[in-house]
């Protein structure tokens, strides 16, 4: 197990370096910097030298190869460098916004839950009823509507119903529990009818090939109700394909908040990195990119890992 | 679902006649058909079935609620929203369809090179799957776009599609990658390679014919995938430009300016992409179940 | 002035922007009446927005409002306009001033009792060593608006309380450049130790200390108790919050901030309006922002006037102000200079102009008819532009204008960096482009217009020895009938070249909560920040 671990993490490290050079390099590929962007915004008046002292002051006129090498080093030693807007550390630009980011995700991910699990399950006992039906077309349409224009509809729904919208300015949950649900549950609720479609599909198909498996109609043939056979047996197996696309998906789920936290102008991640790119402030969305790749590549591994723990008869694979 | 595929009548017809046989053994994914068909001619005749030039300003009309002569209102130039969703499923299925075609056949081939040679090659493009997959979706496309920018010719931009169709292609990669695995150990495959066939022969002739099932089911599942990933961008204003008609696009900037005044203005558009991701997922769905009972995503 | 700054009557706008929703016309409280009623009331906190976040701290570097609207509270400048008085100047560190007869020398006596954030007295030093940054920045400093120094000879201070700045030749503007928001004055002290000190740390001498600046959340400022206006300011402190202008329009409605002093839509000006009622205080003006379209005057066949001109002609400027106004925060027609202001033209006057007539028809007949004498009927191009409103409603009307005189365009929309990449590489056919200063001096808003090897700022890449005669002589005109007259002659020839045009000039919506008090409205957003005069009533 130990050995497997091992291994999985010294496969992360090509992996991350893969993404690391692709998103560096193409970043720089394009004409135009940020230099121009921000010295020239509504209506600046400046020079080429003053744009290319600026450059330089930014250490954008070295080699491509030696800038690399630069954010190398420093990823090595956890420095994620500077915002070339903003002038600080990009540490310090992610950590005030990602605790927003990852309790949407958290909210989203025991919304999805909450709701995949009983609706999966029951979606799969009653199995080609207009039970499983009504289910099925709730859960696809789950995939098709796109969480910003939900999200739109949320807003709408409580100006026009409620005649309120939800706070927009960010109170960090210990300082008041009720201002902080009462802002982030809506976005929550926006991403996370996607994550609970994608959720219960998967809990409904694996029940259906937990159900046919011997032990189960061994159980059922015993006599004992049907009922407590799901309970004890078909859950607990259902569960682990669940849990992977739990973890999956989560991780796409911070991508996703891109543009969610757009609509409900959410001081998180994704605007972050909207904003990032649009300056093109390359070296605060490159450390992003390798933010949610990690967060990705870690996702995997701790799936996998949960994966040989709960079914034994993977520990070996 | 596929129990039913099963029964001796539908198996019947099924070999009679396929589309009578998808029909009465997937009775959802049928409907998800008619709708995408429904779009597909209105995208085709267009010019015909819409009452307006998609572009036109009439200042006249701005922001008329639906009304017999905008049966689905206008929006802040008076442009007719009906006339914009028609128009924009032209949009919307270009751009999904090229972009899932482009992702699926070039992820699909580099799979199935991966599987035909094994080895270095299949650990190598493995390798380089597992990169382009670290990347969140979205997070993928939007810096591939602000990077190239925006090349439209004859109305369709290619970058946009190039961008929509680079995170599609690992993932097709390795589907279709386990599938040509079965396929490589066919007896056929070495008898072929033994009678002297190229690779790429071997690869286009006797390989990917075989994987033609999960193809045709991925190219369906991510023409809905790219086109709530072109709605994305668009929102996000990376998309496809104004004033061409598209439904992420109407969704974006102006509109959510209008929400209170303008409501038809963010409905209309956010129902035609969800009816059409909704009808891509339900026919390839379906297709799946059809196609190869046993093939599981 | 004042009399642009206009109280319409809400009628019109309710039944265009609530139509068949049902919602009852509300009777409309909004618009701005006689502000600072009542004595000025002490204590409390402002709470506003701003929509971006700051590139840096220092004012002398930057021309983003991003910045401005954080940092203004904290610092002084030299002179500043006069408060509910634009364009009349007064002084703010300086308590007089005289200039020579030859204008060619300005002395100013600064207030005694000035003294910085830090405890230190602001003395003649301070203004001299910030101003020689401004004009000479040293290895390392940003001097963004380098050519409004140019005249400047020489900077002196015979006494502590004196300055005396030498000019080289007359600068008609000079007095907008010794009152701009931008020429913060900073501490000599710490320009020594550090030439870029203001950069990343505010210490200045203005009516609010420096408390913080969450990146993406906040920026925070507090009374300064040594300011040296007695009894100012009346606020406790600020607090600028960082948020989307969609945002902005919720928070305002749901109470959460009381301002925000850039401009809103009319659209969203409604929807706060209405949420609000009577707590609501619109302030609406004219703005010295205008969209210009620009043409690539070395790529063809935009290197051919007739073909300018004609695209130029085709804009239905009239139609879309009218329109485009109740939709967007575009507004009126102008030329060059900010139309209402001093130095404009009359409505007339333009009329007169390519593409200012009000019969479309004509217009767009010979507009098709220089097309073709060019040989350029079936014409297509691209045009780039920003994707940020107003920018991308400025481009869907342009392409529906042109597809009016059978010109087909491409619209290319792109990120910022892209957009300056492509003026900087001359990579474009035509550009939707913006241009915004803090004054009405036709110096400072004419420099778009003039040759490109001259002015940077002038991205069509064409060269006007004429129009940069008509610059430098109203630049040293000081008698305003005749500069003024120079201004119309620029603009005419302008017009015959259309190298770049005015598209529409932006209107500006200032939406607040009615207990912020004291503050004053002007055509442009950079002035009047620095909050020392501002109050809330209970």
């Amino acid at each position: 197990m130990l050995a497997y671990a091992a291994r999985r993490i010294a496969l992360m490290i090509p992996t991350l370096l893969g993404v690391a050079l692709i998103t560096f390099f193409m970043l720089r590929v394009v004409p135009g910097d940020i230099v121009e962007v921000k010295m020239r915004s509504d209506g600046g008046y400046v020079t080429q030298e003053l744009l290319a002292s600026e450059r330089a002051r930014l250490g954008l006129d070295r080699p491509l190869v030696t800038q690399f090498g630069d954010w190398m080093q420093g990823l090595v030693t956890l420095d994620l460098g500077t915002s070339m807007w903003t002038g600080r550390p990009v540490a310090e630009e992610i950590g005030v916004r990602i605790g927003l980011t990852v309790q949407v995700a958290l909210m989203a991910a025991v919304i999805a839950v909450l709701i995949a699990v009983p609706l999966g399950t029951i979606s799969a006992l009653f199995r080609d009823t207009w039970i499983d039906y009504v289910a099925r077309i709730f859960t696809i349409a789950g995939l098709a509507v796109p969480s910003f224009w939900l999200g739109m509809l949320i807003i709408l729904g409580l100006l026009t119903v409620f005649h309120w919208s939800p706070p927009v300015t960010y109170t960090p949950f210990f300082e008041s529990p009720l201002k902080n649900i009462s802002q982030l549950i809506w976005p929550a609720l926006a991403v996370g009818y996607r994550y609970a479609a994608v959720v219960a599909r998967m809990v409904r198909s694996s029940i259906i090939e937990v159900m046919k498996e011997d032990y189960i109609r061994t159980a059922r043939a015993k006599g004992v109700f049907e009922r407590m056979v799901v309970a004890r047996h078909a859950m607990r197996n259902a569960l682990l394909p669940a849990i992977t696309v739990i973890g999956l998906e989560f991780a796409f789920l911070i991508g996703g908040l891109v543009v969610t936290e757009q609509v409900f102008n959410l001081n998180g991640i994704g605007r972050l990195f909207v904003e990032a790119v649009s300056r093109s402030d390359f070296i605060l969305v490159q450390a992003l990119v390798m933010l949610l790749a990690v967060v990705f590549v870690s996702m995997n591994l701790i799936v996998d890992m949960l994966y040989g723990v709960l079914d034994p008869r993977v520990r070996h694979g | 679902m596929s129990a039913s595929t099963r029964d001796g009548p539908v198996m019947a017809w099924r070999r009679r006649n396929p589309v009578l046989g998808f029909i009465m053994a997937q009775p959802l994914g049928a409907a998800g058909l008619v709708v995408i068909l429904v779009m597909a001619a209105a995208a085709i005749f267009a010019n015909v079935v819409a009452p307006y030039d998609p572009e036109a300003i009439d200042f006249l009309a701005m922001l008329s609620p639906p009304s017999m002569e905008h049966p689905l209102g206008a929006d802040a130039f008076g442009r007719d929203i009906l006339t914009r969703i028609i128009y924009g499923a032209r949009t919307a299925l270009t751009i999904g369809f090229l972009s899932s075609f482009l992702g699926c056949t070039i992820g699909g081939l580099l799979g199935v090179t991966s599987a035909y040679f094994g080895g270095r090659v299949d650990l190598i493009l493995q390798r380089f799957v597992d990169i382009v997959l670290s990347f969140p979706i979205i997070v993928l496309a939007l810096v591939v776009v602000a990077v190239v920018g925006h090349r439209p010719i004859m109305g369709i931009d290619l970058n946009l599609i190039a961008a929509i169709s680079i995170p599609i292609m690992p993932r097709a990669a390795r589907v279709i990658r386990s599938a040509a695995l079965a396929v490589r150990a066919m007896p056929y495959v070495d008898a072929a390679r033994a009678g002297g066939y190229t690779h790429s022969h071997i690869i286009l002739r006797h390989m990917a014919p075989n994987v033609l099932a999960p193809y045709l089911i991925l190219l369906t599942a991510y023409i809905a995938q790219a086109i709530l990933l072109e709605a994305s961008l668009s929102f996000l204003g990376l998309g496809v430009s104004e004033p061409k008609p598209a439904w992420g696009l109407m969704l974006s900037g102006d509109s959510s300016n209008f929400y209170q005044e303008a409501p038809w203005m963010i409905l209309f558009p956010g129902l035609a992409i969800s009816l059409a991701v909704f009808a891509f997922n339900l026919f390839g769905d379906s297709l799946r179940d059809w196609l190869d009972p046993k093939f599981r995503t | 002035m004042t009399d642009h700054i206009n109280s319409r009557n809400f009628s019109r706008r309710t039944a265009l922007a609530l139509p068949a929703l049902g919602f009852s016309a509300l009777s409309l409280p909004g618009h701005a009446r006689a502000q600072g009623d009542g004595p000025p009331r002490r204590g409390g906190t402002l709470t506003y927005a701003v929509a971006a976040e700051p590139p840096t701290y220092d004012l002398h570097a930057t021309s983003t409002f991003a910045v401005m609207h954080r940092v203004a509270p904290h610092y002084s400048t030299l002179l500043r306009y006069e408060a509910h008085n634009y364009p009349n100047v007064v002084g703010d560190v300086a308590e007089s001033w005289t200039a020579a007869d030859d204008r060619l020398s300005y002395t100013f006596k600064l207030h005694s009792n000035i003294r910085f954030h830090d405890g230190t007295p602001l003395t003649s030093e301070d203004v001299k060593a910030s101003y020689d940054r401004l004009r000479a920045p040293p290895e390392g400093v940003v001097s963004n608006r380098l050519p409004s120094f140019q005249q400047i000879a020489a900077i002196e201070t015979p006494d502590p309380l004196t300055v005396v700045f030498r000019m080289k030749a007359v600068d008609a503007s000079i007095m907008d450049t010794f009152s701009s928001p931008w020429n913060s004055i900073f501490s000599a002290a710490r320009l020594r130790a550090d030439p870029n000190f203001p950069a990343r740390n505010v210490m200045g001498s203005g009516p609010f200390r420096f408390v913080e600046h969450v990146a993406g959340s906040h920026w925070a400022g507090e009374r300064f108790d040594g300011y040296f206006r007695d009894g100012h300011p009346y606020l406790d402190g600020f607090r600028a919050i960082t948020m989307s202008p969609s945002a902005m329009v919720n928070a305002l409605s749901g109470r959460q901030i009381m301002a925000e002093f850039r401009g809103f839509t009319p659209n969203e000006r409604d929807r706060i309006v209405r949420a609000l009622g009577e707590d609501s205080l619109v302030q609406e003006s004219s703005w010295m922002l205008h969209m210009i379209l620009t043409f690539n005057t070395k790529q063809k066949p935009f290197d051919d006037a007739r073909v300018r001109r004609a695209l130029s002609l085709a804009i239905d400027r009239w139609g879309g102000s009218q329109n485009l106004s109740r939709i967007s925060q575009l507004g009126q027609v102008g030329g060059l200079v900010r139309p209402g202001s001093s130095w404009s033209a009359t409505p007339e006057e333009m009329q007169k102009w390519p593409g200012y007539g009000r019969d479309m028809v004509a217009n767009r007949a010979e507009a098709k008819r220089l097309l073709r004498e060019a040989g350029h009927e079936n014409l297509t191009f691209t045009l780039l532009d920003r994707n940020h409103q107003p920018y991308v409603t400025a481009g869907i009307f342009l392409i529906d204008q042109w597809r009016q005189i059978g010109v087909r365009v491409e619209h290319q929309q792109a990120e910022l960096s892209a957009w300056y990449a492509a003026q900087g590489s001359g990579n474009f056919s035509a550009l939707v482009d913006s241009f915004t200063q803090f004054s009405d001096d036709p110096t400072n808003v004419l420099v778009k217009y003039i040759s490109s090897d001259r002015a940077e700022i002038n991205v069509s890449g064409s060269t006007d020895r004429e129009l940069d005669r008509l610059f430098d002589q109203q630049a040293s005109t000081v008698d305003p009938v005749a500069r003024k007259a120079l201004v119309r002659q620029f603009e005419t020839r302008l017009f015959d070249e259309s190298y770049a045009v005015p598209i529409l000039w932006w209107q500006r919506i200032v939406v607040m909560n009615r207990r912020v008090r004291g503050w004053t409205m002007a055509p442009t957003h950079m002035i009047y920040q620095d909050l020392g005069d501002v109050w809330l009533s209970a």
